[in-house]
């Protein structure tokens, strides 16, 4: 067969090897036909999205970062339009000189056109930006910033609306202070849940059982908890007049002194020293369900009369205020922490809410410079509530002529910030 | 002088206190973290008082044979051997003792210390133990809560059963065919965003100023309750 291809004779058996070679060359030709073409489009198109000219980032701006210990520099630039969507972030390149040496200081994600550098305070820096894509391409550098140096400052400016309203405070809590002194009698509400403290501890003598006063779990740093131990005084000097027994467990080791030492005055102011009782005031554990299970075994050991719970808690809130209510105690309750208030509603049977925990040992002294510092606290309310409701009024207004005015109008703008800073805070 | 003394430190650091928290500068900020620093250690000196009450109170039990004085045992005994094993163990890290203990006696100990073993498989689960007992206690409380007695435990009683359906997936079911405004998650997060979060904000306020007050009060000295024995 080889023999008559070779000596060009065409033989069926040969036509047929013809054809089937044939067949697979077109088939080869029709492959690299669609093949290459195909391969140098694509390319063709990845070129077209790579040579896509990346701007680069403009108006970079480099500025000592504000309110700060120093040693930080801000960064920030205009982040260049990017339809196709190829840059993956930008680099930010730092240097002492604003000819040469840049190098390069971090790489911050697309979107971003903010960066805050470490630096060395009194050094001069000078800092440029591009742009990179995903796949390790680079915009052109961005111009180079003006020269800057970092420094710490002395004032934090962003806190001038929280001195403003400090001071204010302070000022109506001094003229209510000093009205209070000169013996004017300042009107006081009634608090359900300090009147009923008498009773409790009435109950508890009566009953022959003692006290159950938790003052929280938190820190003696928290303002709750010292709230709380302002009114373990009166407390435990009803509790020495009445010669009954109060147990005060505690699971942060400062508040136990404190608490102790609260506790020793008050029997000793009552004229009861000798009824102090060193056990009084124990630590149990700072493990938050360890001290529960604890509380709740001297609870249902103990069946104290009354239960106080005042301070700050957290999840442990319910099991204590259910245990209590099963082993039938009155009970009362308060903190400021909102999220544990309904627990407390549901399961005790006074509720002292947020703000009555800090006025309860003016209520309960009725000391009047106490109690004339609950009428600044008043007024402090009321003036938020009218800066509430004129924030309110001017966010509908906003789009209106007035939004208009105050703009135009430099001093009313200013006054407007300054009260949209208060309301912040 | 014994109450002069405490005043007159509480309105010194109560004022610096203050105006450190408007001064950024890296002294001021290296004087409040040493502030702090301060705190800790000082805490931890307060345990030593702090284990002494405990092992006093219970020696009491003990010693007056109280009822269920046999778990005092078990509390000293707890406390003595979780105290050894920390300290002689190591904490985080092995001591060489540890690690004797490991290399004699072929132990394996995956938490790294004796201690971490007793976080681990004791203190862990009887704080989660203790945990689970909010699921029981919740159901209770609700139960008492929602009795439909007055207008106001009524409304509670409705918004209660509205907010509980609304946040499980038949809740949604329930009102899809409903126009969208009808549907109980939106009605649930109005409930949520709307009333609900003007009352918190509202006591949110009022618990602001009582802080500042009562800081202020203690700073200028005119609340002395915590020094004990009233004013």
């Amino acid at each position: 067969m080889t023999s008559d291809l070779v000596l060009g004779k065409i033989t069926t058996d040969n036509m047929k090897m013809i054809f089937v070679k044939d067949r697979a060359f077109t088939a080869i030709f029709l492959i690299f036909l669609f093949l290459v073409p195909s391969f140098i489009f694509s390319q063709a198109g990845i070129e077209v999205v790579v040579d896509l000219e990346i701007l680069a980032p403009t108006e970079i701006n480099a500025f000592d970062t504000p309110n700060d210990a120093g040693e930080n520099i801000t960064v920030t630039w205009e982040t260049p339009e990017d339809p196709s969507g190829i840059i993956v972030g930008y680099e930010i390149f730092k240097s002492e000189n604003k000819e040469t040496g840049f190098t390069m200081v971090s790489f911050v994600g697309k979107g971003t056109g903010e960066f805050k550098n470490r630096t060395q305070d009194k050094v001069v820096y000078y800092y440029k930006v591009r742009a990179k894509t995903e796949d390790c391409k680079f915009s052109p550098f961005s111009e180079i910033s003006e020269g800057v140096v970092s420094r710490p400052q002395l004032f934090h400016t962003g806190r001038i609306n929280v001195l403003v309203a400090v001071v204010v405070f302070l000022c109506l809590l001094m003229f209510f202070v000093s009205t209070a002194r000169k013996g004017k009698s300042l009107f006081i509400r009634r608090i359900a849940g300090l009147d009923a403290l008498d009773e409790a501890v009435g109950r508890a003598t009566e009953m022959g059982k003692p006290i159950l006063y938790v003052p929280g779990l938190s820190s003696m740093s928290d303002v709750a908890t010292i709230a709380s131990i302002n009114i373990l005084g009166p407390v435990a000097k009803k509790v020495a007049e009445y010669e009954s027994m109060v147990l005060v467990p505690c699971a942060d080791p400062i508040v136990m002194t404190v608490a102790h030492q609260v506790v020793k005055e008050s029997f000793l102011e009552a004229g009861r020293p000798d009824a102090f009782n060193e056990d009084m005031v124990f630590f149990l554990t700072d493990s938050q369900f360890g001290f529960v299970a604890a509380v709740d075994g001297i609870m249902v050991r103990e069946k104290p009369a009354t239960n106080l719970f005042l301070g700050m808690f957290w999840a442990e809130s319910l099991i204590l205020a259910e245990t209590g209510n099963m082993t039938g105690a009155i009970q009362i309750a308060g903190t400021d922490a909102v999220s544990q208030l309904p627990f407390f509603v549901t399961a005790c049977d006074y509720t002292i809410i947020g703000e009555e925990l800090y006025a309860a040992s003016a209520y309960l002294s009725k000391i009047p410079v106490l109690v004339g510092s609950l009428k600044a606290q008043d007024i402090g309310k009321a003036f938020l509530i009218i800066v509430i409701f004129a924030m309110f009024i001017l966010s509908i207004v906003n789009t209106g002529f007035f939004l208009a005015i105050a703009t135009r109008n430099t001093f009313l703008s200013r006054i407007i910030e300054f009260f949209q800073g208060l309301f912040n805070v | 002088m014994r109450r002069k003394i405490p005043l007159a430190i509480a309105f010194v650091f109560g004022i610096i206190m203050i105006i450190q928290f408007f001064i950024p500068h890296r002294i001021s900020v290296e004087f409040y973290r040493n502030m702090l620093n301060a705190l800790v250690i000082v805490g931890i000196f307060y345990y030593i008082l702090a284990v002494s009450s405990l092992i006093r109170v219970h020696r009491g039990k003990i010693k007056r044979k109280k009822p269920g004085w046999g778990y005092s045992y078990v509390t000293l005994i707890s406390l003595v051997v979780t105290a050894v094993i920390g300290v002689l163990g190591g904490a985080y890290q092995a001591t060489r003792i540890t690690s004797w203990f490991v290399q004699h006696f072929h132990w394996q100990i995956e938490q790294g210390t004796g201690l971490m073993v007793i976080y681990t498989y004791i203190q862990i689960p009887m704080g989660a133990t203790m945990f689970s007992l909010l699921a029981f206690f919740i159901a209770s409380a609700a139960f008492r809560a929602f009795k439909a007695r007055s207008l106001t435990a009524v409304l509670l009683l409705v918004t209660a059963f509205v907010v509980m359906l609304g946040r499980v997936p038949i809740g949604a079911l329930l009102t899809r065919r409903l126009p969208e405004i009808f549907h109980l998650t939106n009605i649930v997060e109005w409930i949520l965003k709307y009333p609900n979060m003007a009352a918190q904000r509202g006591i949110l306020m009022g618990i602001g100023l009582g802080m500042i007050a009562t800081s202020l009060k203690i700073i200028l000295g005119i609340e002395r309750g915590y020094l004990g024995g009233g004013d």
